[in-house]
């Protein structure tokens, strides 16, 4: 790997930005504790029968997973704005798609991935049958990406503001509907007997889609912000 | 230069857009104002009331129109923001700003008298239709939109932004549209489609609801126009033609002057 | 009618605004940005600030602006104003706060957009990544990671000179034995010398440096001005902001001062 090359930097970003989370890991668990909280919140706030709970467990598992990402968001970009870093990737003259796309990785692997893994257990305490939970999974590891490159799209349009508090979620979460539709839809139609395959193949151009565009978005946003 | 293009740019040049627009506003306000009263004269008074709906189904001729206003202007604000982010027209950025307010009426517009129209049909002032709940989605891009704009301290920043967001968000419209149907058609809910089978409406429904779209696009544009004169001249207010029309305002200012 | 009420809702803005906006509109052209070149060889507000070498002369210029204006939503910032920076060059860009020092040098590096005028760079079309080397205010740095995985991302982006390390230019800027420490360990010079170094092993011919004697002491300003003839000497070119007070030692340098005419 030649130093300047468009690998380097993508991997170059990828490690940085990685390294500095893991300075700071005890952040990387809060989306977790989060999700973990509020699916203890539903039992507590419905009632313990099992038979109301496991007909909500698709669709609270997704609604958990949507806000539990929004939360290391803001995060995204934001130092970056703030120190510098941003400024020198865009004067670096390397391809901006390919640094946005590293942020969305970086993004997806240390929330969307961490909640993937989670979700099952929820699922189950929640009471959903097990020949459900393998389709939630696979929902959510198509639409997780999504739900990123959302995030770091809105992320990158908020960096440079002071302060982005609520906003984020107000751009991110009309915009993830579709997501959210099609990943309970998904789980909805495996437990009512039904397919999921429709779903899951939107799901899956969805993710298609949006992995090849976002960056794009990204990187005009990125552009912007540090303007 | 091509001359289309060079009429382009001076139009778009603020003085002579301010002077265009307030020449063609009183115009496009008599219109909006006389199409709508003979489409609500035809629509309320004359139109035969709803065979099955009743009287209720009059609501009709300002729901639709306000329902196609919503999505037309949400789409005319991502054109704008197009055009700003690519050849950094300053009007557009201008006229994309001032119509997201404008679209926001209409899709609250929508919204309510949705509500209003769904109490004697569906016997409840929400009912979780697809119709709806993407109309309710679009307001939400709408708050987006707006709220991403006026966090910008630097208003062209904040413009170039909400152009972005505008974008993702018409390109995005269709989905969540076709998702919500989909949600619907999954939960068979006990939604009645209020416009189905609206391809067989009879002349003189279709009448008044075509006269009230035009209406409500003159509307749109009057209403349009004055606002972003006031963005304008808000905008350009340094600017030497500003001052030479409104010295009151330059006064003022230079009282406050330190 | 609708004038009268644009008026009021102006002046009501106005109020809300308080005093720097009214500013603006009382006189735009009170705001008279102009540059003011401190050099011998007479360079006007239009001309070209050249302070080539004969060396260099044939050599065409790094970096050439035109008729450069900028400003920042409706206020002008500076501009419009020609430069061009030949290999060799040292420019100082001199100016009190506010003058607009930090605006040129993004426009520079294409940051920011100009509002007229051109900027054409000679590197861009033969070399992509690593082409100029850009050190702003905040430095880029990441402050939980320690100076050698900064510059370690650094030369991923830009690129590594020929010749040097990371090792070697974090010692050639006195940081020998910090190399590991998170720059959060570090007082504001260190971290600015970190910084530098991330300049130091840029392939770049090109230099545009914001303040980058700001936060250093002695050793630390006879550090810059060697880094800059060093650069000048090996056929770069740079371009540096400072507020004024500083005297560089630096051979070929020549100092251009931003004024804004408004207090």
């Amino acid at each position: 790997m030649r130093n300047g090359s468009a690998r380097a930097a993508f991997v170059g970003l990828l490690a940085r930005d990685g390294m500095g989370l893991w300075r700071r890991r005890g952040e990387l668990l809060s989306p977790l504790m989060f999700a973990v909280m509020v699916a203890t919140l539903f039992p507590l706030a419905l009632g313990p029968e099992a038979a109301r709970l496991s007909s909500v467990a698709g669709g609270v598992c997704w609604v958990i997973v949507l806000l539990a990402g929004q939360l290391s968001l803001d995060a995204l970009f934001r130092s970056d704005a703030e120190d510098g870093s941003l400024d020198a990737m865009l004067v670096s003259g390397q391809s901006l798609y390919l640094l946005a796309l590293a942020k969305i990785l970086l993004h997806w692997l240390t929330t969307g991935l961490p909640l993937l893994l989670v979700a099952p257990a929820i699922a189950l305490a929640l009471g959903m049958p097990k020949f459900g939970v393998t389709t939630l999974m696979l929902a959510l590891l198509l639409g997780t990406p999504q739900l990123s490159v959302l995030g770091a799209c809105a992320a990158a349009l908020t960096a440079s503001l002071r302060r982005s508090g609520i906003l984020l979620a107000l751009i991110v979460l009309p915009l993830a509907v579709p997501v959210l539709i099609f990943g309970a839809g998904a789980v909805e139609a495996v437990l009512v007997g039904g397919q999921a395959s429709q779903a899951l193949l939107l799901l899956a151009a969805g993710a298609v889609l949006s992995l090849a565009f976002g960056p794009l978005v990204c990187a005009s946003a990125m552009r912007m912000s540090a303007s | 230069m091509h001359p289309l293009w060079l009429w382009f740019h001076k139009t778009g040049s603020p003085p002579m857009f301010y002077r265009l627009a307030g020449k063609l506003m009183p115009w496009f306000w008599a219109l909006a104002v006389i199409i709508g009263v003979i489409g609500l004269y035809l629509g309320l008074v004359r139109a035969p009331a709803d065979y099955l709906q009743g009287e209720s189904a009059r609501i009709m001729y300002i729901h639709v129109p306000s329902a196609w206003m919503s999505m037309f202007i949400f789409a005319f604000m991502a054109f704008c923001g197009a055009l700003a982010l690519i050849w950094h027209v300053k009007i557009s950025e201008v006229l994309m700003i001032s119509a997201a307010p404008i679209g926001m009426g209409f899709t609250v517009v929508t919204l309510i008298t949705g509500s209003l129209w769904g109490r004697p049909t569906w016997g409840t002032y929400w009912e979780w239709d697809a119709r709806m709940t993407s109309e309710l989605v679009l307001l939400f891009l709408y708050f987006g939109v707006q709220g991403l704009y006026s966090a910008f301290d630097d208003r062209r920043k904040g413009a170039r932004a909400a152009a972005i967001l505008a974008l993702i968000g018409l390109v995005n419209l269709p989905i969540i549209h076709y998702s919500v149907e989909w949600w619907n058609t999954l939960h068979q809910g006990s939604s009645i489609k209020l416009l189905s089978g609206k391809s067989t409406i009879h002349p003189s429904m279709l009448w008044p609801l075509l006269l009230m779209a035009i209406a409500t696009k003159f509307w749109f544009v009057a209403s349009l126009l004055h606002r972003a004169r006031g963005d304008v001249l808000e905008m350009e207010s340094g600017k030497d033609w500003v001052q030479q029309m409104l010295p009151g305002a330059a006064e003022s200012a230079d009282g406050k002057a330190p | 009618m609708a004038k009268i009420q644009a008026a009021r809702r102006l002046a009501r803005r106005l109020r809300q605004c308080g005093g720097r906006r009214s500013w603006t509109l009382a006189r735009a052209s009170r705001y008279d940005c102009g540059l003011e070149c401190a050099l011998p060889c007479g360079a006007s507000l239009l001309e070209p600030v050249n302070a080539s070498d004969p060396d260099h002369a044939l050599a065409p210029p790094l970096l050439v602006a035109e008729a450069l204006c900028f400003q920042r939503g409706d206020e002008p910032v500076f501009g419009p104003m020609n430069l061009s920076l030949n290999p060799g060059d040292v420019l100082m860009v001199e100016g009190d706060n506010g003058s607009g020092k930090t605006s040129l040098l993004r426009v520079l590096a294409g940051l920011l957009e100009p509002s007229a005028g051109s900027i054409s760079r000679s590197d861009r079309a033969e070399a992509g990544p690593g082409a100029l080397a850009y050190l702003g205010h905040n430095g880029g740095l990441k402050f939980d990671l320690s100076a050698r995985e900064n510059l370690r991302f650094a030369a991923r982006l830009n690129g590594l000179r020929k010749g040097t390390s990371i090792a070697s230019s974090l010692k050639s800027v006195g940081l020998e034995g910090f190399e590991d420490t998170p720059l959060r360990f570090l007082s504001a010079g260190q971290r600015k010398r970190a910084a530098l170094a991330g300049v130091l092993i840029a392939p770049a011919a090109l230099w545009l440096l914001d303040e980058p004697y700001a936060n250093l002491d002695h050793s630390g300003h006879v550090l810059v001005n060697r880094l800059l003839e060093t650069h000048s000497s090996r056929g770069g070119a740079a371009l540096i902001t400072s507020h004024g007070l500083i005297q560089p030692a630096v051979a070929r340098l020549s100092r251009v001062r931003m004024e804004c005419v408004h207090a």
